[in-house]
């Protein structure tokens, strides 16, 4: 497994240590599917799409032959791997909502304390839908948010109570950034990793939600 | 020997009518009817209330339908995938009333089933739930109770989903033999499978139209039962 080269590989290679192999996993368009370039040694997972498939392999190379009628969750044609299958969108939502996806990964404008995650819609602006998102975090065993710790201009993404519209109440287990893994629990945000570049301190005034630090607080490890 | 219900698209299109509600599966662009949608764009229809995953791409498929300004409504989880329909639903060309993929699917699948409504945890506490009766079940009870949204939540909570139904519903077959059994193509099956349980007519454009009996009974995956009309499927430019 190669080294990450920059923040949002960091991110993409922390998030992918959470993968068990044979994980059926679900990951948002975008930055969620660089997970599998930092696949732990040893570790397989099943790609699965929301649009009817477990098995998805990734873009077409150029010595690949193209694949009819697989495409990804963005409507872009995706190799299948052998052992991979198809099916209809009712028993694609069934397993997903039914808890058989292991691991979701997604994005998020906000997350905030009690896990509840904002993701689709912003006041004010024009909405693209939410597609199988607020399915995928309020059925999947483990729901991973990945993302910048703050946004462009530098405000918290992670907050105490989002008043955004929300995808899915309480529904998110951990946040990976490029400082820092949060793991949601009952008593609330527990800080478990800082990135080797960063300081408790840091973490804590770049984050809008109170956060609980452990005696230890380990340093994220590639 | 079963009679063909292979027709032509514009004998096809006779069946279909300003105004009606149509079901137009696909995902993205895969899977998506586009013979059939250009036999309607042909035929001039309009007025269309839509029922989809989504819109296609910009100029393709559904999205054809969008340029042309057929569409009066649609219910949809999500219009990323075309910029046009992003824009006419700013300018407030196009109504949307989103849904989340998965209730999608299950409302059709109760309207396909008799089925009076669907309890679903996806959306509670979301933007989905406004307008919406909610249940919660009561472990002393034992039973389901109506509760408000700003009710302390103590059980698992659900949305009442109804079903949907439409008048008439495309659907994209791989395989189709001239009874209407149908066979798809890996991730092309989507939303089609369950949308041709839930219309009062369906029509099948099919890539291959093969005799009654060429399909293997157990590899059919919707009965033709379900099918009024068979058309050849061409290729989409």
């Amino acid at each position: 497994m190669r080294k990450p080269a920059n923040e949002r590989e960091i991110i993409a290679c922390r998030t992918a240590q959470f993968f068990q192999d044979g994980n059926i996993v679900n990951l948002g368009i975008g930055m969620p599917t660089q997970c599998l370039d930092f696949l732990p040694d040893g570790v397989d997972v099943w790609v699965d799409t929301e649009n009817g498939a477990i098995g998805l392999a990734g873009a077409p190379g150029e010595n690949d032959e193209f694949p009819v009628d697989v495409v990804d969750a963005g409507g872009r044609p995706s190799l299948l791997r052998t052992g991979g299958c198809c099916f209809d969108s009712f028993t694609s939502f069934g397993y997903i909502r039914g808890g058989h996806v292991d691991i979701t990964v997604l994005g998020a404008y906000e997350v905030d304390a009690e896990g509840s995650l904002a993701n689709w819609m912003i006041p004010g602006k024009a909405a693209a839908g939410m597609g199988g998102a607020m399915d995928l975090v309020c059925g999947s065993k483990i729901v991973i948010v990945m993302s910048t710790h703050c946004d462009k201009k530098g405000n918290p993404k992670i907050v105490q109570k989002t008043e955004m519209p929300l995808t899915g109440y309480k529904v998110v287990n951990y946040i990976v950034t490029e400082l820092a893994v949060i793991h949601i629990t009952d008593e609330g945000p527990v800080l478990e990793e800082i990135a080797p570049t960063t300081t408790v301190e840091e973490v804590v005034a770049k984050t809008g939600a109170k956060l609980i630090i452990p005696e230890t607080v380990k340093t994220m490890s590639f | 020997m079963a009679k063909s219900k292979v027709v032509s698209v514009a004998e096809a299109m006779k069946h279909c009518y300003d105004g009606m509600t149509i079901m137009l599966p696909g995902f993205v662009n895969c899977g998506v009817s586009p013979t059939l949608i250009d036999g309607l764009i042909e035929a001039g229809i309009k007025d269309l209330n839509v029922i989809s995953n989504n819109t296609s791409v910009k100029g393709k498929g559904i999205g054809k339908l969008v340029h042309e300004n057929r569409i009066k409504h649609i219910t949809c989880s999500h219009i990323g995938s075309n910029t046009e329909t992003c824009e006419k639903a700013v300018a407030g060309e196009i109504d949307i009333t989103f849904v989340p993929q998965g209730s999608l699917a299950e409302k059709v699948r109760a309207g396909g089933a008799g089925i009076g409504g669907i309890l679903t945890p996806t959306g509670v506490h979301t933007p989905m739930q406004e307008g919406k009766q909610l249940l919660e079940w009561d472990e002393e009870q034992g039973k389901y109770i109506f509760v408000e949204p700003d009710d302390p939540q103590k059980g698992a909570r659900y949305i009442l989903e109804r079903p949907l139904h439409a008048d008439v519903c495309f659907v994209h077959a791989y395989k189709a033999d001239k009874m209407g059994n149908v066979v798809y193509h890996r991730t092309a099956r989507n939303f089609n499978q369950v949308f041709a349980t839930a219309a009062d007519f369906v029509i099948v454009e099919a890539e291959h139209i093969v005799e009654v009996g060429e399909l293997d009974p157990d590899e059919i995956m919707t009965p033709g039962a379900l099918v009024d009309l068979v058309v050849q499927a061409e290729k989409e430019e």
